[in-house]
C-alpha cells in the first residue's frame, strides 16, 4: 500500500495532465464564455464596464483552477485545518478592517480585489470537515464528543457571516457543512434536534433580522404583497424569464434587463437575464451545463479511493448543487430572495474564486484519485 | 485489517448517502425544470404582455379640431398655434425652486402655485402637467431665454381654438375645458382620454363636437424603469377633425349683428328654397375666445348678470308672443278651412265686446270696414278676434304647427327651445283648465299663450313666400341631399303651367311637402304682406324699398309683455314713455324680392316697442344686403354642388 502511494505521489506531468477530466474543464470553459456574453449584455452591449473585469477575472482563477488541480490531494489534506483557520481569521478580520457597502459589511480591500471571505469560507468549512471526518472512525461518529468540533466549526463561521449581515451566503456556507457531516454518517436525529432548535430560535432570530431581511421573507409568501417594493425584484424577475418565452427575445434584445426593470442583473438575476435573451432553450441548456458539473464532481468522487477525497468531492457537489437551486429557485420565485450568486455565471471575484478553488481540489482528487491519505 | 474494513465500510456509508442527496438533487432539478416549463412555455404570453407593459408607455395627443367656415369658405372658428408652459415633474431637481423662479417669470398666484403643487402630488412623476395653456409671446420668450436654468420645463406649442368673429358666437358656440359631466356623459371623451382637449359647450361647437374633435394621436415610447423615455417606436398623428361649412354667409352676419349691436335683439335669414340660414345673429354677443382658456370669475359674472343675456342665443331660445306677425297664419287658416271669404267685411271701432269683455284694438279710434287684405295690411286686431272667433284655437293651431311654429326646427341644438302653439288640449294638459274663449281672442293676435322663437317666425315666413311647402332649415352644408329639390320642382311647374295647380301628381318626383289646401290662399296672404309694406296705410310702409330688385313684403308685429290700464290707454301713453322692461317686444317677418321670392327674414327686438319702427328699419337694412349678396350666393351654390 505505501509502496503503492510513494508510486503514484510521483506521477509524471504527462500523467497529470492525461488524468484531468475534461468534460468537466470544458464544461467550465463553457459555462465561463456564456457568462461573458451574458455579462456583456447586462451592460447593454457595453464592454468596458462589468464584462471586461469579468473575463479578466475568468481567465485568472480558471489559470488558477487547472494549477491547484496538479496539486498533490495530500497537500489539501494537510492544510485543510491551516486554509480553514486562515479563512476565519480573514472572516474575523471583516468584523474589524472590513468595507461596507449597502447597509452589510462583507469585505475586506486588498489592492487587486476586494475579498470576501464568506465566500470562500464554503469551501473552506468543506475542506476543514471532509479531513476531520476522515479520521473520525466510523463507530465515534455519532458520538457527542466527536461532535462537538464539526457544530462549533459550522456555527463560529455562520454567526461571523450572519452578522454582517448576509444571510445568503451563511445558508450557503451552513450547506457545504452539514452535507459533509451528514455524507460521513451522522445520523440524521441530529439534523432534526438541530433543525428543533434552529426553528424554535426562530422568531428570536428573525427579531434579529434587518427590515430588509424580514420583508423578503414575507415577500417569498406572498409576492403580489408589495409589488413596487420588495416584491418588485421577484415580479420582475419572472416577468423577464417568463417573456423569454422558448427562443427567448434575443441576444441583447432583453427589454427587461436593458431597461432597468431587472434589479442585480449582474450577480443574482444573470440567470433571468440568460432566460430572458435565450429563452427555454437557454435556460435549459445552462440547467444542464450546471447538472453535468455536478454529475462530473460526484463521479470524481465515485472514482476517489480516499475518504477525504470522496467527502469533498460530495461534499462540494451537494454545494454547488445548493448554490445553483438556491440562486435559480430564488429568480425563479420558488425561494425567498437570499442574496446568492449563480456559480461562475455570476459577476463576483470572491464567489469565482471560491468556485475556482473548489473545483480545482476536486479535479486535484480526480488527478490524484489513487493516492492514500494517512 | 480492521482499520481497513473500517474503511470500506465508511466509504459504501458515504456512497449510500451520495446515493440518496443524488435521487433528491433528480427531483429538484425536475422542479426547477417543472417551474421554466410552467413560466417560460405555458405562461410565456401572460408574461410577454406584462413585459411590454413594462416596456411601453403612450402619450396621447390632442389632435386638431375641425374648423367652421363660413358659406365661403371664410374661417369663423379656427385654430392658432399657442404657447404652453409644461413642467415634468421628475426632470426637475427641485419643484419649490422652480416654482419659485416661474413665480418670478410668469407673475403666478399663490393660489395657483398651491393648486399645482397639490396636483403634482397626485399624479406620477413623469407625467407633464400644464402650468399655463395660453402664455403670451413674451413671456414665451422669457421662458425660453431662461430655460437652461430652469430644468423640467418645455415650453410647447400647441394648437388651440380662435374665434376671429363674435357676431356668429351663438350659432357656432364655443369650447372649453373638459367638465366633469362632459366625461360623465360623453363616451369619446372618456375613450380620448387626452390632457388639454377643448369640447364644444354649444352651438355648432356642441352639435357637432364628436365629428368636430377628431381622432386622438398617440407617441408610443419604450420607458425605463424609471420612467424615462428610450426611444419613440410608434408616432400616430392621429387624425384631425372634420371640417364644416356652414350656411352662414359672414358677411351678412357681420353687418347684421352690428345694426342690433346695442340692443337685445335677434336677427333670422334664411334661404326660402332650401332652408339654408344665411344668418342668426343673437344680441348682444359674448367673446367665445374667453373660453378656450377657461373662462375668468369676471368675465363669467357680467355675463351671468347681464340684464340682457349675452349667453343666450336669442334665435333659438328666446320666447317671445308672435304677435301680429301670426296674423298672416290666421288669416290662411280661416281660408284654408274656408271659415271666411276674403271679402268678408268687419267694422273696427277701436275695440269689441265678446262675452262681456272689451277687446282693444291697437288703433284706439278704429279702423272702419276692414277685409282681410287691409286688416293684414294695417294689421287691424278687431278684424281677426272676429276671425279667430269664427275659426277656433284647435283649427288655428294646426295650421301654426304646419307652417313650424311650436316645435324645435333644428335639429340637436340643444338650446333650442320650443315654444307654444295652444290649443284646447294642451291648456287641459300643462295649465289643467278649460279653455276660455276670450283665449282664443288673444291668440288671433299672437298673445296669450302663443311663444315663439325668431327662427320660428323666419321660417313660418319662408314657407309662405316659397308658395307654401314644408322647408327644412339647417346651418350645415351637405347635411341634406334633397335641399334643392323644392326649387327644381318650382322652375319645373312654371315651365309646365298646363300641369295644374295640384301637386300630387308631381310630389313623388321631387319629395315635396305642401303645406296648404289650396295656393291661391298663400298667395293671397303673400300679397296681404305686399301690401302691408308697400302701399300706403301699411303698417310697414315707411320702410318699404321701391327698388324692385329690393323691393320686399312683410308684416309687422308687436308683443305685449304687460297689458296697458285703462289710464294708459286712455293718455295714449307711447312705447318709448314706459319702463325698458314694461316695452313691447318689436316684431317683423318678411320675404324679399317681392318678384320671384328668395329669402324669409325675421327681426325681433325686445322691448323695442312697435315691430313697424323698430324692428323693420332694421330688416330693410339687412334684406337690401342679403339680395346685394344674392348673385354671389347663387353662384357658390353651383361651385358646392359641383364639389359634392
Amino acid at each position: 500500500m505505501l509502496e503503492s502511494g510513494s508510486i503514484h505521489s510521483q506521477l509524471s506531468f504527462r500523467d497529470k495532465i492525461l488524468s484531468l477530466d475534461y468534460v468537466l474543464v470544458c464544461s467550465i470553459l463553457l459555462l465561463g464564455i456564456i457568462s461573458m456574453f451574458a455579462m456583456y449584455s447586462t451592460d447593454n452591449g457595453n464592454f468596458d464596464y462589468h464584462t471586461k473585469s469579468h473575463i479578466s477575472r475568468f481567465v485568472v482563477f480558471f489559470i488558477f483552477f487547472l494549477l491547484i488541480s496538479f496539486l498533490n490531494l495530500k497537500i489539501w489534506h494537510q492544510t485543510s485545518t491551516l486554509i480553514y483557520v486562515f479563512f476565519f481569521i480573514l472572516l474575523l478580520g471583516v468584523k474589524y478592517f472590513g468595507l461596507s457597502s449597502s447597509g452589510s459589511q462583507r469585505w475586506i480591500n486588498f489592492y487587486f480585489i476586494n475579498l470576501q471571505p464568506s465566500e470562500l469560507m464554503k469551501v473552506g468549512l468543506i475542506l476543514f470537515l471532509a479531513k476531520y471526518y476522515h479520521r473520525v472512525p466510523l463507530q465515534d461518529v455519532n458520538r457527542i464528543k466527536f461532535l462537538f468540533l464539526p457544530i462549533i466549526s459550522l456555527i463560529a463561521p455562520i454567526l461571523l457571516v450572519i452578522t454582517q449581515p448576509d444571510l445568503g451566503t451563511s445558508l450557503l456556507i451552513a450547506a457545504g457543512g452539514v452535507s459533509v457531516a451528514w455524507l460521513a454518517g451522522v445520523r440524521i436525529k441530529f439534523f432534526a434536534y438541530l433543525s428543533i432548535i434552529f426553528i424554535s430560535l426562530l422568531p428570536i432570530a428573525i427579531s434579529f433580522l434587518k427590515p430588509y431581511q424580514k420583508a423578503r421573507i414575507l415577500t417569498f409568501l406572498n409576492p403580489d404583497r408589495d409589488p413596487l417594493g420588495a416584491g418588485y425584484q421577484i415580479i420582475q424577475s419572472k416577468i423577464a424569464i417568463g417573456s423569454g418565452g422558448f427562443f427567448g427575445k434575443g441576444f441583447l434584445n432583453g427589454s427587461q434587463s436593458y431597461l432597468d426593470f431587472l434589479p442585480e442583473k449582474h450577480t443574482d438575476f444573470i440567470f433571468t437575464l440568460f432566460s430572458e435573451e435565450f429563452g427555454f432553450f437557454g435556460s435549459v441548456s445552462i440547467l444542464l451545463l450546471y447538472i453535468l458539473i455536478i454529475s462530473r464532481i460526484v463521479k470524481i468522487g465515485d472514482i476517489t479511493r480516499s475518504n477525504f477525497g470522496k467527502l469533498y468531492c460530495y461534499g462540494f457537489a451537494t454545494a454547488f448543487f445548493v448554490y445553483v437551486v438556491v440562486n435559480m429557485g430564488m429568480v425563479l420565485g420558488l425561494l425567498p430572495i437570499v442574496g446568492a450568486p449563480l456559480p461562475i455565471l455570476s459577476y463576483g471575484g470572491s464567489s469565482m474564486l471560491s468556485i475556482m478553488l473548489g473545483l480545482g481540489i476536486a479535479m486535484s482528487c480526480r488527478v490524484y484519485k489513487d493516492t492514500p491519505i494517512g | 485489517m480492521i482499520s481497513s474494513s473500517n474503511m470500506m465500510s465508511k466509504s459504501k456509508l458515504i456512497s449510500r448517502r451520495m446515493f440518496i442527496l443524488g435521487i433528491a438533487k433528480t427531483v429538484v432539478f425536475a422542479g426547477i425544470f417543472g417551474r421554466l416549463v410552467s413560466l417560460q412555455i405555458n405562461e410565456s404570453k401572460k408574461y410577454r404582455t406584462l413585459s411590454d407593459k413594462n416596456r411601453f408607455r403612450e402619450w396621447r395627443l390632442a389632435p386638431q379640431r375641425g374648423i367652421i367656415k363660413d358659406y365661403f369658405d371664410v374661417e369663423i372658428a379656427s385654430n392658432e398655434k399657442v404657447y404652453q408652459l409644461h413642467i415634468t415633474p421628475e426632470n426637475s431637481s427641485n419643484i419649490e425652486t422652480l416654482f419659485f423662479r416661474l413665480k418670478n417669470i410668469l407673475n403666478l398666484s399663490n393660489k395657483k402655485i398651491s393648486f399645482l403643487k397639490k396636483k403634482i402630488k397626485k399624479q406620477k412623476p413623469w407625467e407633464p402637467i400644464i402650468v399655463s395653456d395660453n402664455l403670451s409671446w413674451s413671456e414665451f420668450s422669457r421662458i425660453n431665454l431662461f430655460l437652461h436654468e430652469l430644468p423640467g420645463v418645455e415650453p410647447i406649442v400647441s394648437i388651440a381654438r380662435v374665434y376671429k368673429d363674435t357676431s356668429s358666437s351663438h350659432v357656432v358656440g364655443y369650447v372649453s375645458q373638459v367638465s366633469a359631466k362632459d366625461l360623465k356623459n360623453k363616451k369619446y371623451i372618456r375613450d380620448m382620454a387626452v390632457r388639454g382637449i377643448a369640447v364644444g359647450k354649444t352651438g355648432l361647437e356642441k352639435k357637432h363636437d364628436q365629428d368636430m374633435i377628431g381622432k386622438v394621436g398617440f407617441q408610443r415610447y419604450e420607458v425605463n424603469a424609471y420612467g424615462k423615455r428610450i426611444k419613440q417606436i410608434h408616432h400616430d398623428k392621429g387624425k384631425a377633425g372634420i371640417d364644416y361649412r356652414t350656411t352662414i354667409d359672414l358677411e351678412v352676419q357681420k353687418f347684421a349683428a352690428k345694426l342690433i349691436e346695442d340692443k337685445a335683439a335677434s336677427i333670422n335669414v334664411m334661404d326660402i328654397y332650401n332652408g339654408d340660414i344665411v344668418a342668426m345673429v343673437s344680441s348682444p354677443n359674448y367673446d367665445p375666445n374667453a373660453f378656450v382658456h377657461g373662462v375668468g370669475n369676471k368675465y363669467w359674472k357680467y355675463l351671468i348678470e347681464h340684464e340682457q343675456k349675452p349667453l343666450m342665443n336669442k334665435a333659438v331660445s328666446g320666447l317671445y308672443p308672435p304677435g301680429s306677425t301670426i296674423k298672416t297664419i290666421v288669416g290662411l287658416s280661416a281660408l284654408e278651412n274656408d271659415v271666411v271669404s276674403t271679402n268678408l267685411k268687419v267694422r273696427c271701432t277701436g275695440s269689441i265686446d265678446f262675452y262681456g269683455q272689451r277687446y282693444h284694438c291697437w288703433k284706439k279710434k278704429g279702423h272702419g270696414y276692414m277685409d282681410m287684405r287691409t286688416a293684414i295690411k294695417k294689421s287691424c286686431d278687431v278684424y281677426f278676434y272676429e276671425i279667430a272667433r269664427r275659426l277656433g284655437v284647435d283649427r288655428l293651431s294646426e295650421t301654426a304647427k304646419k307652417f313650424g311654429l311650436g316645435k324645435r326646427v333644428l335639429d340637436g341644438f340643444t338650446e333650442e327651445r320650443p315654444g307654444v302653439v295652444p290649443n284646447t288640449k294642451w291648456k287641459k294638459k300643462y295649465i289643467g283648465q278649460n279653455w276660455y274663449l276670450g283665449e282664443t281672442l288673444h291668440s288671433g293676435i299672437g298673445q296669450g299663450y302663443y311663444l315663439s322663437t325668431p327662427l320660428q317666425l323666419c321660417l313660418m315666413t319662408a314657407q309662405l313666400a316659397n308658395g307654401g311647402y314644408k322647408i327644412k332649415p339647417q346651418i350645415i352644408v351637405g347635411a341634406d341631399k334633397n335641399r334643392n329639390n323644392l326649387k327644381n320642382y318650382i322652375k319645373y311647374k312654371k315651365e309646365n303651367p298646363a300641369e295644374g295647380i295640384t301637386a300630387d301628381l308631381i310630389i313623388p318626383n321631387f319629395s315635396i311637402n305642401p303645406l296648404f289646401r289650396n295656393q291661391e290662399n298663400i298667395n293671397f296672404i303673400k300679397e296681404a304682406m305686399y301690401a302691408s309694406t308697400n302701399e300706403v296705410g301699411g303698417t310697414s310702409y315707411r320702410s318699404r324699398i321701391t327698388n324692385k330688385k329690393f323691393m320686399f313684403a312683410g308684416k309687422t308685429g308687436s308683443s305685449q309683455i304687460k297689458r296697458f290700464t285703462a289710464e294708459q290707454r286712455e293718455a295714449e301713453v307711447k312705447q318709448n314713455q314706459i319702463i325698458y322692461k314694461d316695452r313691447d317686444h318689436a316684431l317683423f317677418i318678411a320675404y324679399a324680392p317681392v318678384q320671384n321670392p328668395k329669402y324669409a327674414i325675421s327681426v325681433v327686438v325686445e322691448h323695442g316697442g312697435s315691430g313697424s319702427s323698430a324692428a323693420a328699419p332694421i330688416a330693410k337694412k339687412v334684406i337690401k344686403k342679403v339680395l346685394e349678396r344674392d348673385a354671389l350666393r347663387s353662384s357658390k351654390i353651383n361651385q358646392i354642388r359641383k364639389d359634392i
